[in-house]
């Protein structure tokens, strides 16, 4: 690559299956996936990165896809709402644990939380801190989650239906 | 009525009170569209894909008032991928709407920045946002004013306030006031608060020849498909809207909004499916926002705590093209028995958004005015800030007279206090130090009034054993479908299970709105009624049911909107425990603890959710949310949600809902008052006045935030001029940490 | 956004000689602020030159004990790291107090320094800017600027620089590493983002073509307290309204190294220079670090609304270094 092209083919694999798209350089990961794919799990709630309704996995981390130009994604994993629980047809434990929590309302906030949950749990077992780790816990352990690291660790998705407890109980009911 | 010997129902125990039936009325019944919502199969307005369909983009007027005086197309027109811009010029031409906000790109008049003055319409997404940059618009600006003050030269008194009247007044407030022992004479500020909904106002639409089809965001189908008839000038059975799954709106998406009409304007002038999904940012400006008030609170009583009189009087804004009155003053007609007592709105047209619905219009901002005050007068006082609400209990609605259907405000008080550990609490301000952490706890009462609308549903029964319920309701998140199902259960004496239910579309019996705190009455009437009818010829019929089953349809009107001779309204308790940092003025509310009276709940666990969401967003009323008008550019400066502050998780504590379980014979069949909006009243005062028990200093305006709270805290100004904390008695004086 | 070329580096060569190629070009990072400026029409680059995969991705310490961050090394990542956590736990908090998990582990060092302001008059254009469109005014002058600087600013922008990295690089004293067409150079952290003065279009002191290819931590800092602190509007999730970072070490019974630096103060992490001198040689009371703090904060002119910050960021500074100098030095030595 390295042209005057305002378009490029790229290769992506979500939820299992590659697909490879000529897409034009400004869209953005969000858009190629509600559009191209018809996959609406993740939602626009700003398109700036400020709310996460967008929220997804790329290799396995959860980002914006409303910030992420697809055309840098060439050869990279994404997991979306949809394909969460795999190939499975049970949801993944959060899914379930949402459900049975009640931790949603309008739903329109929920696959981002869930797949932002999602991510978190990865980046905690890693032993990625955040902002109210205790300074001095061991580094590159674990870190327990507690109902103020899954508060703050959340705190990237809005929900305006103020589920919030009911979400920060369904992860707990995750984790145990 | 017989709770009140009982010890309260809480909603641990209704969760197992299922006697009467496995999931009926009163049942945590798991919401039927869930398994959708967390798996990302729920279609949004958005997200309906017809083949060719097309995006578009609107252009944002940039100045505060004047006209379209050009608009240049070309470049927009050449961007590879738009397909037409339409402006007032060109667009087609509606019939005049009966809400001024609708009447878009109908004439180059620019009531306010941020109305819309052009819509680029493209094949992408990209080309559409491409093409509206690229439009260029030129303006004959005028002057502009945008700024609210109590003594603006252009206030004046509405004939309404939100169906209100705006002014009642009983015996001589002024007098009473002026010769009451005690008195307290206050002003408060809400700044314009914001619905942001996490799904913005969208909108698909398309034609085929002349019937229109529209998938849309909103709280009520029926409303939008009237609206577009008469806009386009067709017979309402050529229109058809549905809103399946609606991603919030807390009153936003309370009426038609200019994607709809945008996204039907564009589809007939291109001839293909068109999507208009409004930018974040241009929200706040064309679908509504809570408009500022300004309170002045006047409580004069005697020295045992009874109100003499009750003067509040609120000045808001409204837009040049239509007025919208907050009705803040009017809780004060229901609350406390003040002999003496004036309720009043002054309202100034601005060349501001024009404001509308926001969960709990009027009581919201109202309720954190009034229950500030009365904690204000408990300590004036010396009185526990619950006494004093106690000993002013009316006997019947003060401004009306009407006996209440139920009010059981003092038992949600109670049942609060006892839940929250109110007793032994030291009433001193100040008294509680961790650290640099100031601690403090404050209560607060919410009311929310009783609103049923007239709808109509059907209920088949089917032979395989089913059964099938069509309303026109709307699902805005509440659990609508959910709890409809379960009523239809309940009076069809069938299982759960059993029971479908078809909601979101015109196509459907027509019904009313999501809005009010009315849905579940409106629409379990109804149903309720279809299906217990269906039940009695259920119970008659002999033989197999014909293959198209036997249908029954049920029409509330004439009943729901009959008068009442009731006083009819939900009232609460809220408790707030507050850390203050006094290094930098950061409030948290760690736990907020609710308990409500609002007749029958019909699902334990659907109303929690709305109940806790409530206060939620009473915290972030509080804490975090607040809006400027841009005096210069006559625009809200927080546009966006980086800037406007919606509470994140880690702003909210614990939270905890409870009710009381109330018994009303005056309500509907269910026996149910409306949950989705109490949750926000009086929510903001019981944190601002735990805000006060913590430091001393009383605080006036909201949200408090770490410039208002941290200058307060050093007995500075505020940053608006106003003094921060004033005292209004000795022990109340200012202190310095 | 305009349509835009693109190219993906493979190396910081390839990068600089594509960015020479195509007028108008930007580099691209995580794009959490880039690819945001470029829908609101702020940035309108023509190409947009990848970088985010240069092999600049590694966290390593240098012979003399410093630690290179690479420019591409995600926020998340970099906080994370344990080096830097345990040498210098200031970065590691300033990182995870910005934004949310979600850009952190999409922003990169080099975009974190190169992020813009937040300014709402600059994000809109439809408002006059002169850091957007020089010449055309600053409306946040006479405008809401609640959040706007009280140090350093000029008639011309009143903006502050959002980065809480920045801040703790400025008081560990990092330098930033850059690469461009005159070959490689390095400038204090500190003094990498400017004062507006009349020329606010110009965050930095970066030139045209070069590009941030890593941050280097000194091995003089390394294992010293050090903490980083925020006051926002919401718990998280929120830009500072101030924040500050300190390095403190006490020898003796008097303040033998220290670093201070404020965020959301100014158009550039604020380095209190003033207040260091001020400190160093000093015993570590609460009276001398009020004191300090209160000489810098003097050169303050606060705008119509927001004197506040003054005492918050007084507040934060006086608890922040009151901690440091209760803490017992490097309880986890490299």
């Amino acid at each position: 690559m390295g042209n005057h092209q305002h378009h490029s083919e790229t290769t992506l694999d979500v939820n299992g299956k590659p697909h490879t798209l000529t897409v034009d350089h400004r869209r953005v990961l969000l858009d190629l996936l509600r559009e191209d794919l018809d996959l609406t799990g993740a939602k626009k709630g700003c398109d700036h990165g400020q709310c996460g309704a967008c929220t997804v996995l790329v290799d396995g981390r959860r980002v914006n896809s409303c910030l992420l130009l697809a055309v840098t994604l060439d050869g990279c994993e994404v997991t979306t709402v949809e394909g969460l629980s795999g190939d499975g047809e049970e949801p993944h434990p959060l899914q379930r644990a949402f459900l049975e929590r009640d931790a949603f309302q309008c739903g329109y906030c929920t696959p981002g939380q869930i797949c932002s949950a999602a991510g978190m749990l990865a980046e905690a077992a890693a032993g990625h801190p955040s902002h109210v780790t205790d300074p001095a816990a061991p580094t590159g352990e674990p870190v327990p989650l507690d109902r103020e690291e899954i508060r703050e660790r959340l705190s990237g998705n809005l929900c305006r239906c103020g589920a919030y407890p009911r979400i920060a109980e369904a992860v707990e009911d995750v984790i145990r | 009525m017989t709770h009140r010997e009982e010890e309260p129902v809480t909603h641990r125990e209704v969760d197992s009170a299922t006697s009467r039936g496995a999931a009926g009325v009163g049942a945590p019944a798991v919401r039927r569209e869930g398994r959708e919502k967390v798996t990302g199969t729920a279609r949004y307005a958005a997200e309906y894909r017809f083949p060719g369909r097309a995006q578009a983009w609107p252009v944002p007027a940039a100045v505060a008032r004047g006209r379209v005086s050009g608009i240049d197309v070309v470049d927009a027109l050449a961007v590879p991928g738009v397909l037409t811009v339409l402006t007032h010029e060109n667009a087609p031409r509606l019939a005049e709407p009966d809400d001024p906000t609708l009447a878009v790109l109908q004439n180059p008049r620019v009531p306010h920045r941020g109305w819309f003055v052009a819509l680029v319409v493209g094949e992408t997404l990209e080309a559409a946002r491409a093409g509206a940059a690229a439009v260029r618009v030129t303006y004959d600006t005028e002057e502009h004013d945008v700024v609210l003050s109590p003594a603006h030269p252009d206030a004046y008194v509405p004939e309404e306030a939100n169906g209100y009247p705006a002014v009642r007044e009983r015996g001589d407030p002024d007098e009473a006031f002026g010769s009451s022992a005690v008195r307290v004479d206050v002003t408060y500020r809400v700044p314009p608060l914001h619905n942001h909904p996490m799904e913005p106002h969208t909108s698909t639409a398309r034609w085929d020849d002349d019937r229109l089809t529209v998938h849309t965001s909103s709280q009520g189908t029926g409303a939008v498909r009237g609206v577009l008839a008469e806009l386009f000038g067709l017979p309402k059975e050529r229109v058809v809207v549905t809103a399946e799954h609606v991603g919030g709106g807390f009153g936003s998406k309370g009426t038609p909004r200019p994607d709809v009409v945008l996204a039907a304007m564009a589809a007939r002038r291109t001839g293909l499916a068109v999507t208009v999904a409004l930018p974040r940012r241009y929200l706040p400006a064309v679908v509504g926002h809570r408009a500022p008030t300004l309170h002045r609170l006047r409580l004069g009583a005697g020295a045992d705590g009874r109100l003499a009189s009750l003067v509040h009087e609120v000045t808001t804004h409204t837009s040049r093209i239509k007025e919208f009155v907050e009705a803040g003053a009017v809780p004060a007609r229901v609350m406390y028995a003040a002999p003496h007592s004036r309720s009043a709105h002054r309202v100034a047209a601005l060349d501001v958004p024009s404001p509308s619905w926001m969960r709990a219009p009027g009581e919201a901002p109202g309720m954190y005015a009034l229950e500030s005050a009365v904690d204000e007068l408990a300590a004036a006082l010396g009185m526990d800030p619950i006494e004093l609400r106690v000993r002013n209990e009316p006997d019947a609605e003060p401004d009306s007279g009407a006996p209440f259907s139920s009010r059981h405000l003092v038992d949600c008080l109670r049942e609060g206090a006892r839940r929250f550990g109110w007793d032994g609490r030291d009433p001193r301000p100040r008294s509680r130090r961790e650290g640099p952490l100031l601690l403090g706890t404050g209560v607060a009462a919410a009311t929310y009034p009783v609103q049923v609308w007239p709808s109509t549903a059907s209920a088949r029964a089917l032979p395989d054993g089913t059964f099938l319920v069509r309303i026109n309701a709307t699902d805005i998140g509440t659990g609508a479908r959910t709890v409809l199902a379960q009523i239809g259960s309940d009076a069809l004496g069938v299982p759960l299970e059993r029971v479908r239910i078809e909601i979101g579309s015109t196509e459907l019996p027509s019904a009313s709105l999501a809005g009010g705190s009315s849905g579940t009455a409106s629409w379990g009437w109804p149903v309720h009624e279809a299906c217990a009818r269906l039940a009695r010829r259920l119970a008659g019929h002999r033989g197999p049911l014909p293959e198209r089953g036997l249908d029954v349809r049920a029409d509330t009107r004439g009943t729901a909107d009959a008068e009442s001779a009731w006083a009819r309204h939900a009232f609460g308790a809220h408790f707030a425990e507050v850390a203050v940092d006094t290094v930098t003025g950061e409030v948290r509310a760690g736990r907020l603890l609710g308990v409500y009276a609002a007749g029958r709940i019909l699902n334990s666990r659907t109303a929690r959710s709305q109940f806790v969401g409530g206060m939620t967003m009473g915290l972030g009323m509080a804490l975090t949310e607040g809006s400027t008008m841009d005096a210069a550019f006559g625009d809200f400066a927080e546009s966006d949600l980086a800037s406007y502050h919606v509470p994140v998780h880690a702003d909210v504590g614990d939270i905890e809902a409870h009710w009381i379980d109330e018994e009303d014979p005056h309500l509907n069949p269910m026996g149910s008052k409306g949950i989705g909006e109490i949750g926000i009243v009086g929510t903001a005062a019981a944190i601002g006045n735990a805000v006060h028990h913590a430091t001393g200093v009383r605080f006036r305006e909201l949200p408090l935030t770490p410039d208002r709270v941290l200058a307060g805290l050093l007995g500075h100004r505020t940053t608006n001029g106003a003094p921060a904390g004033t005292a209004v008695s000795g022990s109340d004086a200012v202190p310095r940490p | 956004m305009k349509e835009f070329a693109y190219v993906r580096a493979g190396s910081v060569e390839e990068a600089t000689s594509a960015y020479a190629s195509h007028t108008g070009a930007r580099y691209l990072g995580g794009g959490t602020n880039l690819v945001d400026l470029m829908k609101l029409g702020v940035e309108r680059p023509t190409a947009l030159i990848d970088v985010s995969r240069l092999p600049l991705d590694a966290v390593e310490e240098l012979p003399d004990g410093a630690l290179r961050i690479g420019a591409t090394v995600r926020n998340s990542d970099l906080a994370a790291h344990p080096l830097v956590r345990d040498r210098y736990p200031a970065l590691s908090q300033a990182v995870l107090a910005g934004a949310s998990g979600q850009l952190r582990n999409a922003a990169t060092t080099g975009g974190n320094l190169l992020q813009r302001t937040r300014c709402p008059y600059f994000q809109d254009l439809s408002k006059p800017c002169n850091k957007r469109e020089p010449g055309s005014g600053c409306g946040a002058l006479d405008g809401v600027h609640r959040d706007h600087a009280v140090l350093g600013h000029s008639a011309h922008c009143i903006a502050t620089h959002p980065s809480d990295m920045a801040v703790a690089l400025a008081a560990l004293d990092g330098r930033v590493e850059l690469y461009g067409p005159e070959g490689s150079r390095s400038v204090p952290a500190a003094d990498f983002h400017r004062l507006p003065g009349d020329r606010p279009e110009q965050d930095t002191e970066i030139r045209p073509g070069e590009l941030v290819t890593g941050v280097v931590l000194p091995a003089v800092a390394a294992g010293l307290p050090s903490a980083y602190r925020k006051a926002r509007d919401r718990a998280s999730y929120a830009f500072a309204l101030a924040s500050v970072a300190a390095v403190l070490r006490v020898a003796d019974g008097v303040v033998d190294h220290v670093g201070l630096a404020f965020g959301a103060l100014s158009h550039r992490p604020w380095r209190a220079r003033r207040a260091e001198e001020a400190l160093r040689g000093a015993a570590p009371t609460a009276a001398a670090f009020e004191h300090a703090v209160g000489l810098e904060l003097s050169a303050a002119r606060p705008l119509r609304d927001n004197a506040y910050k003054l005492p918050l960021a007084r507040n934060l500074a006086v608890d922040v270094l009151s901690r440091l100098a209760d803490t017992v030095p490097a309880g986890r030595t490299p």
